[in-house]
């Protein structure tokens, strides 16, 4: 099996589903010949020509017009968002009409689009490259919102939301591109969506993230194991919806909680997650609900972002505060 | 430094030159004559008649519907009066399969493409059943953001380019809506692919109250393609035969892969933006709407027709009975419909199955509906 980079992992999860599925079209800016900015989409164009490879002029509201018309006509779009940043040039037709196609025609047409787009902090872009909005997708229904935080897990959800009729946004964290290796299975898998996974099993507390904050709190685990406490980590994995049974499950198990997003506090997916648990489990709980997030401003400028990102040292000081309530 | 003006460098003179080639094409003067022999498009007398038909038609079915809105009896609605023409001749052009992406004025031209009259009149009151489309229909329900419409159409006309299927995709916008990037993102688009799309700016003068002039500079919008390297065209919109003529063109150079056409059609609202309290008085003069409708589309093409001897006050009479009857039919058969449930809306947000929280949701409510 192949030691593959995250990045490596979704150029693979492309190409099989470029293979399996002649209606599948990839298509955004620089994702053709150039193979993406990041390279996502290296070698594709090639492999499979211009008619299922190709660049847009460069308007994000364009690309989600095309990708709604393509869906239309039988195709299954797709598309790049550049960076995640620009999803305010294409909010209206993420959010304002494909998350409505179903629901305006009564199931006639749907919209089977994925959007793609690289986004999250620690590598130094400029400004309305890092931010993390995920919150601004999550909260219109009618939108499934997936992001991965290992290589595996990465192809598998891919090909799922490549796969679905519904739209799925799924954000790639840039930190995690290249950040490692893991193996991943050369042929087709997939990850159903909407699971979340435990990623470290424990017993004295359960850290819940997604994204890059998934690492931050493993390692953040290691740490507190040497301290002698068994932290369990789950990862999300889909954003919305949220897989509460196994959010359940651990907090039931664990019945201490912290939830860690790279988000602001107020923009976050962490307070979906802590309204859950407390409907459902709140006689489970030995302590309140926490949540370890980044503060209620802008997303800083590059040289100012490692001291505003949450990080290992920040969950493991929150997770004491949660362990001796 | 003032450089010198000259051939390689006056853009003034440049910008004037791109302008003065948007002269309006008119085919039928408003006194009902050809004007313009060379481009009759020679329609055959049972032609002219059934567009006559749905122009008369459509005119009662604007009146019938301002006056069940007063009652209370229909919801939003946006009045057509005046625009038959644009709307109409345009459709009259179309295949089956060639998809109709609408602004929300554009009503009349869903129904002559199969839309039932009873689902226009449940999508007028709000009811989800109204837009629960029929396979085999190839529109999109009205577009209600100004300008998506424009950006969708490139991307199904680039997926009939792609499956070499010979339709196009037509849409509608107004005059407003040409301001809207999402316009010039769909007309750039659709250039730059090169795709089946024909892209029509219904320019009744007002975009609710805000007059054309204020929208921009550009001294027509028909020009407004050619930054997108779109072939375009200003007609007199009051006119059916232009219309007819500059859609049918633009058709055939669609499916030939000529690529897109942009047609802006010269044209008035007569009535309100839409019933729901707009009060042109507010902005224009009953001097101006009398100008107008000197202009009208039905009375010029009833007087074509008429000294063509192809058409009569008893034709008349009968296409506006056939469709009182059809409208009284459709309004009971709209009055027939079930109540709405919040189960229904929950059912029709996904294909497929439902994701946990919708389907736990449904759970509830199906017990609440059952009380």
């Amino acid at each position: 099996m192949a030691q593959l980079t995250m990045i490596q992992a979704i150029t693979e999860a492309l190409r099989t589903e470029l293979k399996a599925d002649e209606n599948v079209l990839l298509f955004g800016e620089d994702v053709g010949a150039n193979g993406g900015v990041f390279r996502a989409t290296e070698g594709l164009h090639k492999e499979f020509g211009e008619e299922r490879v190709f660049d847009t002029p460069l308007a994000e509201s364009g690309i989600g017009g095309l990708a709604i018309g393509l869906a239309l006509t039988g195709f299954r779009p797709v598309m790049e968002i550049q960076f995640f940043g620009f999803l305010f040039e294409v909010m209206d037709s993420v959010s304002g009409q494909m998350a409505r196609m179903s629901f305006r025609t009564g199931g006639r047409f749907n919209a089977p689009i994925t959007i793609r787009a690289p986004f999250g902090g620690g590598v130094a872009t400029p400004e309305m490259h890092a931010d993390s909005l995920e919150g601004l997708v999550a909260a219109q229904p009618g939108l499934t919102v997936v992001i991965p935080s290992t290589p595996y897990d990465a192809k598998g959800l891919l090909i799922s939301a490549i796969k679905d009729e519904n739209p799925v946004i799924f954000l790639e964290h840039m930190k995690l591109y290249r950040s490692f290796r893991q193996e991943v299975p050369e042929e087709e898998y997939t990850i159903p969506l909407g699971k979340a996974d435990v990623k470290r099993e424990g017993t004295d507390l359960t850290i819940i993230a997604y994204g890059a904050m998934v690492q931050e709190s493993l390692k953040a685990a290691e740490t507190l194991e040497k301290e002698g406490y068994s932290v369990e980590v789950v990862d999300l994995r889909t954003i919305q919806p949220l897989d509460i049974e196994t959010i359940i499950q651990s907090v039931e198990k664990t019945n201490r909680v912290i939830v860690v997003q790279e988000a602001q506090r107020q923009a976050g997916i962490a307070a979906n997650v802590v309204a859950e648990i407390s409907e459902r489990a709140i006689l489970s709980l030995e302590a309140p609900v926490m949540r370890v997030t980044a503060p209620d401003t802008i997303y800083p400028f590059a040289a100012g972002e490692n001291t505003w990102l949450p990080n290992a040292k920040d969950i493991v000081a929150k997770a004491k505060e949660v362990l001796t309530f | 430094m003032v450089a010198k003006k000259g051939n390689q460098y006056d853009p003034v003179k440049a910008l004037q030159l791109i302008e003065s080639q948007f002269e309006m094409v008119q085919i039928l003067n408003e006194e009902g004559k050809i004007v313009n022999k060379d481009l009759d498009p020679k329609l055959s007398d049972e032609e002219l008649v059934e567009l006559m038909n749905r122009m008369v038609y459509t005119r009662i079915l604007d009146q019938r519907s301002i006056s069940l809105n007063r009652q209370g009896r229909l919801g939003f609605y946006a009045p057509t009066a005046g625009q038959e023409a644009s709307q109409l001749a345009s459709q009259y052009v179309l295949e089956k399969d060639d998809f109709i992406l609408p602004g929300y004025r554009d009503v009349p031209q869903l129904l002559f493409h199969g839309w039932p009259l009873h689902m226009a009149f449940l999508w007028s009151r709000g009811h989800y059943e109204g837009s629960v489309l029929p396979e085999g229909l190839n529109i999109f329900p009205p577009q209600i953001i100004i300008g998506a419409q424009y950006i969708q159409a490139a991307g199904v006309a680039l997926g009939f380019k792609k499956k070499g299927q010979k339709s196009v995709a037509i849409t509608y916008t107004g005059d407003g809506g040409t301001s809207q990037g999402d316009f010039y993102e769909g007309l750039n688009f659709a250039g730059a692919f090169k795709v089946p799309a024909i892209f029509i700016i219904q320019n009744n003068q007002y975009a609710i109250s805000t007059h054309r002039d204020v929208q921009s500079a550009a001294k027509t919008l028909a020009q407004k393609g050619v930054a997108a390297g779109v072939p375009s065209v200003l007609v007199d919109g009051m006119d059916p035969l232009a219309v007819y003529v500059a859609t049918r063109d633009a058709r055939e150079r669609a499916v030939n892969g000529d690529g897109p056409t942009l047609i802006e059609t010269m044209c008035y609202r007569y009535g309100p933006h839409t019933m729901a309290g707009d009060d042109p008085t507010r902005y224009r003069t009953s001097e101006i709407d009398g100008e107008w409708e000197k202009r009208d589309p039905i009375v010029r093409f009833r007087t074509y027709l008429e000294n063509k001897g192809i058409w009569s006050k008893e034709l008349e009479e009968k296409v506006v009975e056939r469709a009182k009857e059809e409208i009284k039919v459709a309004i009971k058969k709209a009055d027939a419909a079930p109540k709405q449930k919040a189960t229904d809306f929950m059912k029709i947000m996904y294909k497929g199955d439902m994701p946990f929280n919708l389907q736990e949701q449904l759970d509830a409510y199906v017990g609440k509906e059952s009380n």
